[in-house]
């Protein structure tokens, strides 16, 4: 089987986030970029499907080149090949843009399956997968947490948790997968893993290796355009419950929610 | 010209799902902000007579598209009826609720009609006719206020639980029209072969009115009890903390947080979770928090409205008790 698996990188979730004086991106010098933690999962599925099954797993990531480190990251965990989509003109890409160009990289690669995260934690949009499966002409399940491949190859099984259920979904192959936690648990990479990634083949590619034109990129062709990025809604501060016993301060809450905040 | 406000109802096993509710009542006021219409899509199976429900609620108009292959969520299926209907529509904005469905239908129907979408929306203006959106953005550390450039229909999600629904008016009906349709079954590609139910029969975290959530200072599995009998009797579901699910304590669908679930209940009740960035990034738009915490220092208390400094395993159950003597 040869799978695919996009990835991105974004802030490491301990970051505190600060809003950078244009008042539209974030604060970018002191970030720790890791590798989107859903991204990890669609790693993880591709080489136990790799084990299973043979073939090879390419990853694909977009950015600056500091991406490069973290597609070393997945070649190191098993990967065969990579794939880094950089220019400046890619900067400030929306997530439709985005799609177009990692669906351009991998539309004349051969894949049976292809993995995104089912969102970044950046952007916490969840779009690229299915614009990418839209672009490719493929189906795609989104929010994934289990993934059974059918022997012959052709068709997957894979399970999406709604509220209140789980759907059993059959999909024909290529898809899109966008991954899930509770997926898998990633394995980490291992030290000869690390030496071996270091002499796997990693291209890079530019939107005009792509056929594509660069004025439909970046923060000029957005068509989801950011006006102003706002601190988080500040919550006034709350009181400490008063009591001497932990039945007075339970009481006390009690009323409090019925009487005051009305919830119960 | 893009005119009008749809937006796409919800159903599950022919019950239009309270998230529908908050987008119609939401749409309904966008649409007298610019003096348009209001019309909601309603796709499933024998579905028609549900479509008076959705003009008590503020809808004009309601496109049915009922069909077998309707009857549960494909992508393939859902995607196809609702650009179709999109593209002949024109409409100004194209809006759903920000369910597991919502994200996946509108992810790709956005895609279909090369146009954007915001996801998650805490909330929706307009400016000259234009959607303007508030969304959360690394994990609600930020906001982003967005709007669309070259871009019909504007497209959305709202997250459940935050836009209120609108009082009902009985003496409202919505003219209801079949939409016109071709589903092509060769480009249904994927099904629906089996449903598993939830044993719990609670409500899902994601659109539970109150929660009651266990974090590290729970110290084991067997503890939750304590968290499930306060939940019963508050007709609460019970969440965990990421510490808790990693433990193995609670299963991942319990989780809320940054890679968890984002929930917005009315009440949520913080037992033993000490307030990591991102766990309130899954329960920061709560309307009432609750933390219980024997560290008055845990960050958790200064998201809390009421924080109470004391052992969970004295207040939890007092807490039940206080609440049977109330009733």
């Amino acid at each position: 089987m040869n799978i695919i698996v996009c990835l991105k990188q974004v802030p490491d979730t301990e970051t505190q986030i600060k809003i950078a004086s244009d008042g539209k991106s974030i604060v970018s010098d002191d970030i720790k970029w890791v590798m989107n933690p859903y991204d990890e999962y669609g790693v993880e599925e591709a080489l136990r499907l790799k084990e299973k099954f043979g073939g090879e797993v390419t990853v694909v990531g977009l950015g600056p080149k500091r991406v490069t480190e973290t597609i070393r990251t997945a070649l190191a965990m098993g990967a065969d090949k990579g794939v880094l989509i950089s220019e400046e003109a890619l900067e400030g890409s929306d997530s439709t843009a985005t799609a177009k160009a990692i669906g351009a990289a991998i539309k004349d690669l051969e894949y049976d399956l292809i993995f995104t995260g089912q969102r970044g934690v950046d952007d916490d949009s969840g779009v690229v997968g299915a614009t990418i499966a839209e672009y490719l002409g493929i189906p795609q399940a989104s929010i994934i947490t289990k993934v059974e491949v059918a022997e012959d190859g052709k068709s997957v099984k894979v399970t999406r948790p709604v509220e209140g259920e789980s759907l059993v979904i059959e999909s024909s192959l290529p898809c899109v997968i966008t991954a899930q936690k509770g997926l898998n648990e990633p394995r980490y990479a291992s030290l000869p893993g690390i030496m071996k990634a270091k002499k796997k083949p990693l291209e890079e590619k530019t939107l005009a290796d792509l056929g594509l034109d660069s004025s439909e990129f970046g923060e000029s062709a957005r068509k989801l355009k950011i006006l102003e990025l706002i601190p988080p809604p500040q919550r006034e501060a709350g009181k400490i419950v008063e009591g001497e016993t932990p039945e007075e301060k339970a009481s006390e809450l009690a009323r409090l929610l019925r009487e005051e905040a009305k919830v119960i | 010209m893009a005119q009008g406000v749809w937006t796409v109802a919800e159903q599950r096993d022919g019950e239009i799902r309270k998230l529908t509710y908050e987008i119609v009542s939401e749409g309904r006021r966008l649409a007298d902000a610019m003096g348009q219409e209001l019309t909601v899509l309603l796709l499933g199976s024998n579905i028609r007579e549900k479509a008076s429900e959705l003009g008590k609620y503020g809808a004009d108009k309601v496109i049915v598209a009922d069909d077998p292959r309707l009857e549960v969520y494909t992508t393939d299926a859902y995607v196809s009826v609702v650009a179709e209907l999109a593209e002949a529509g024109e409409p100004a904005f194209l809006l759903f609720g920000a369910s597991v469905q919502g994200k996946d239908l509108s992810a790709r129907v956005s895609a279909r009609l090369g146009v954007a979408v915001a996801q998650d929306c805490t909330e929706f203006s307009t400016e000259e006719g234009r959607l303007v959106a508030v969304r959360p953005i690394y994990a609600g550390k930020a906001y982003a206020r967005v709007t669309f450039e070259n871009s019909w229909p504007n497209m959305a999600t709202a997250r459940p639980n935050v836009m209120s629904i609108g009082e009902p008016d009985t003496s409202r009906s919505a003219e209801v029209v079949d939409g016109s349709f071709s589903l092509d079954d060769g480009a249904l590609k994927t099904r629906v072969v089996e449903r598993l139910k939830d044993e719990s029969g609670k409500l899902d975290l994601t659109e539970a009115d109150k929660i009651v959530s266990g974090g590290r200072g729970m110290k084991g599995p067997e503890n939750y009890a304590i968290l499930e009998e306060l939940a019963d009797q508050i007709g609460a579901t019970v969440g965990a903390s990421r510490s808790a699910v990693d433990a193995g304590w609670r299963p991942h669908s319990d989780q809320v947080g940054q890679t968890g679930k984002v929930v917005s209940p009315n009440l949520y009740i913080a037992c033993g979770i000490s307030g990591a960035i991102q766990h309130l990034a899954g329960m920061s738009t709560s309307k009432v928090i609750v933390a219980i915490n024997k560290d008055p220092d845990a960050p958790i208390f200064q998201k809390a409205d009421y924080g109470v400094v004391g052992d969970l395993f004295n207040v939890v159950p007092a807490l039940k008790e206080a609440i049977i003597k109330m009733q």
